[in-house]
């Protein structure tokens, strides 16, 4: 069971407009891991993401999800996803914390069939790990941000994922409730045996709780365990990051020059 | 009324079909409001105008077709507008909202041309445009039953999808949901409840029964579900109140509905203003 392959991408490479934004990615997952995915801004961390969750099709390659090519997979209650833009919903939405979490279970759910008191139940307990449970009928756009940050979390666990997609979770959430949630993921990952991939870019915080560090510019420039990363950092990847970093500066003011 | 009621068939057949659309037309309202797409419902009645307009025409220039209720080529047409926003959604991902002028503009082209070569407007018309208590026959009565009937059944069957489409479509997508799917079948039913509440409500004034109760609800609930039923409430005394006074005041009903609901919003916003401020002091 172990080590199994969960997600599986083979020379993916993707494309909005004209650039490349994911170019040959070959990346796998392995259940029981929980990967930390780093790279400067606009480096297709979110696209590739998307692409891991059929939110968007490959233009090359091919991606497997538990062994199934993802066109084919069905299996959707074993992934629990937090996107980087969770809460840029429409906030004058008419819902409860408790209707939002409720949602992360349809898949579970299936369909033709109707929430009952279980998974009401079920939801409590989603919110009572984020801390949120006092707030399960309060509407949803009168949180803050952080608050609805921690809310997102709670609809991605509720459907009990083994595999867990964080873009970006932690951005408005305040330091205590950082602690508390990295405190969370070691203990779903180690103690569950949840699958974790996390989008971050405090590079300090998850070389301390990832078992693996993915460092990607469109394309996957590192792939290795924590260990490994540190020797890598103060050398190569520094150099790397800079010199990539640089390259985009450079792009961009191409593009305002000459705008294509 | 209430006497009248039981003697005259077609008060029973507006009175009741009105009571369905005060359901139905607030229910699918919900979720076309919290999706920001209120002017949906509004091309979809002028495009039902233009299928009423092809069947009186039809009706004028063909032969051997007499009595062909109108409200049946209007609910093709609409169907039809219907699809073929979902189309232009599609093609324009980035501006969504432009599918609706689209299809309003080319739907109240097209009927204009229609009404014209079908000799101008008569009373039939009028009727179409604001409502009427007497247009209503058995038959639309029970179309417009089964048409709730069946709306009904399909939000309670696919809340969950619905809800969750509605909120976060991405979610929604990694959820299994089959998002074009139910986006079809959700706008198929918002235009045959459009094409169902034009007899009473009138085209001009179908748009105003699916969002104005929405617009008070939203003043005052938290919740979802609590949205969706102060909406069905909010529509249902709009209707009833609105086809009394429509037949005491001898007026189509679309009007005295819409001034129902108008008055009803105005008094939910009110009402919210009282309470947040006797908060505010409260609090002091
Ligand atoms: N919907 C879109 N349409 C067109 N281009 C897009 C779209 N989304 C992202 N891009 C482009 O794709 C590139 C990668 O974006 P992506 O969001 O994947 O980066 P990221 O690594 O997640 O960045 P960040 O750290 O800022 O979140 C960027 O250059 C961006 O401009
Ligand atoms: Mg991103």
């Amino acid at each position: 069971m172990s080590n199994h392959p969960i997600v599986k991408m083979e020379q993916v490479s993707f494309k909005y407009e004209r650039e490349w934004v994911v170019k040959d990615v070959n990346l796998t997952i392995r259940q029981g891991q929980f990967l930390g995915l780093v790279g400067p801004n606009g480096s297709g961390k979110s696209t590739l993401i998307k692409l891991m969750l059929g939110l968007a099709k490959p233009d090359r390659g091919s991606i497997t999800l538990y062994d199934r090519p993802i066109k084919n997979f069905s299996n959707w209650q074993e992934i629990g996803f937090v996107s980087q833009k969770a809460n840029s919903f429409n906030s004058g939405f008419p819902a409860t914390v408790l209707e939002v979490v409720k949602a992360g279970l349809v898949s579970r759910i299936g369909t033709f069939k109707f929430f009952n008191k279980k998974h009401k139940d079920k939801a409590m307990q989603a919110l009572h790990t984020v801390e949120m449970e006092d707030y399960a009928h309060s509407n949803i756009g009168e949180l803050s941000g952080g608050q609805q940050q921690r809310v997102f979390i709670a609809r991605a666990l509720v459907s009990d994922p083994s595999l867990l997609i964080l873009d970006e979770p932690t951005v408005g959430v305040d330091a205590k409730h950082v602690t508390e949630f990295y405190d969370l993921l070691g203990r779903l990952n180690k103690e569950q045996g949840i699958t974790l991939l996390m989008v971050t870019h405090d590079i300090g915080t998850i070389t301390e709780h990832a078992t693996h560090v993915v460092c990607m510019n469109k394309t996957v420039h590192f792939h290795g365990n924590t260990e490994e990363y540190k020797e890598f950092n103060d050398e190569d990847l520094n150099r790397l990051y800079g010199h990539s970093v640089q390259q985009l500066t450079h792009n961009h003011d191409h593009d305002e020059v000459n705008p294509s | 009324m209430i006497e009248s009621f039981f003697q005259y068939e077609f008060l029973q057949n507006a009175a009741i079909t009105g009571i369905l659309i005060g359901i139905v037309a607030p229910l699918l309202g919900v979720f076309i409001v919290v999706r920001r797409l209120s002017l949906i419902a509004d091309a979809l009645s002028h495009i039902t105008l233009t299928g009423i307009a092809a069947s009186l025409l039809l009706e004028k220039k063909v032969t051997g077709i007499n009595d062909w209720n109108p409200v049946y080529m209007g609910m093709v047409f609409s169907v039809g507008g219907a699809i073929l926003i979902e189309r232009l959604r599609k093609l324009y991902k980035h501006y969504e909202e432009l599918a609706i002028p689209i299809i309003l503009s080319g739907g109240i082209g097209l009927g204009v041309i229609l009404i014209s070569l079908a000799d101008g407007f008569n009373t039939d018309l009028f009727s179409y445009l604001f409502g009427s208590v007497t247009a209503v026959d058995r038959t639309s009565m029970w179309t417009v039953l089964i048409i709730t009937i069946m709306v009904i059944a399909i939000v309670i069957l696919f809340y969950k999808e619905l809800f969750v489409l509605s909120f976060d479509e991405e979610q929604a997508s990694i959820s299994g949901v089959n998002g074009r799917w139910i986006h079809l079948l959700f706008i198929v039913m918002v235009a045959l409840v459009i094409a169902a509440s034009m007899q009473v409500v009138g085209i001009l004034l179908v748009s105003a029964l699916m969002t104005l109760p929405v617009a008070s609800a939203l003043r005052l609930a938290r919740s979802f579900k609590q949205t969706i039923g102060l909406s069905i409430a909010f529509g249902e005394t709009s209707v009833l109140i609105g086809l009394f006074s429509s037949y005491h005041l001898s007026v189509p009903p679309g009007g005295t509905i819409v001034m129902v609901a108008v008055i009803i919003l105005v008094m939910t916003i009110l009402f919210k203003k009282v309470r947040t401020q006797q908060w505010i002091k409260g609090e002091v």
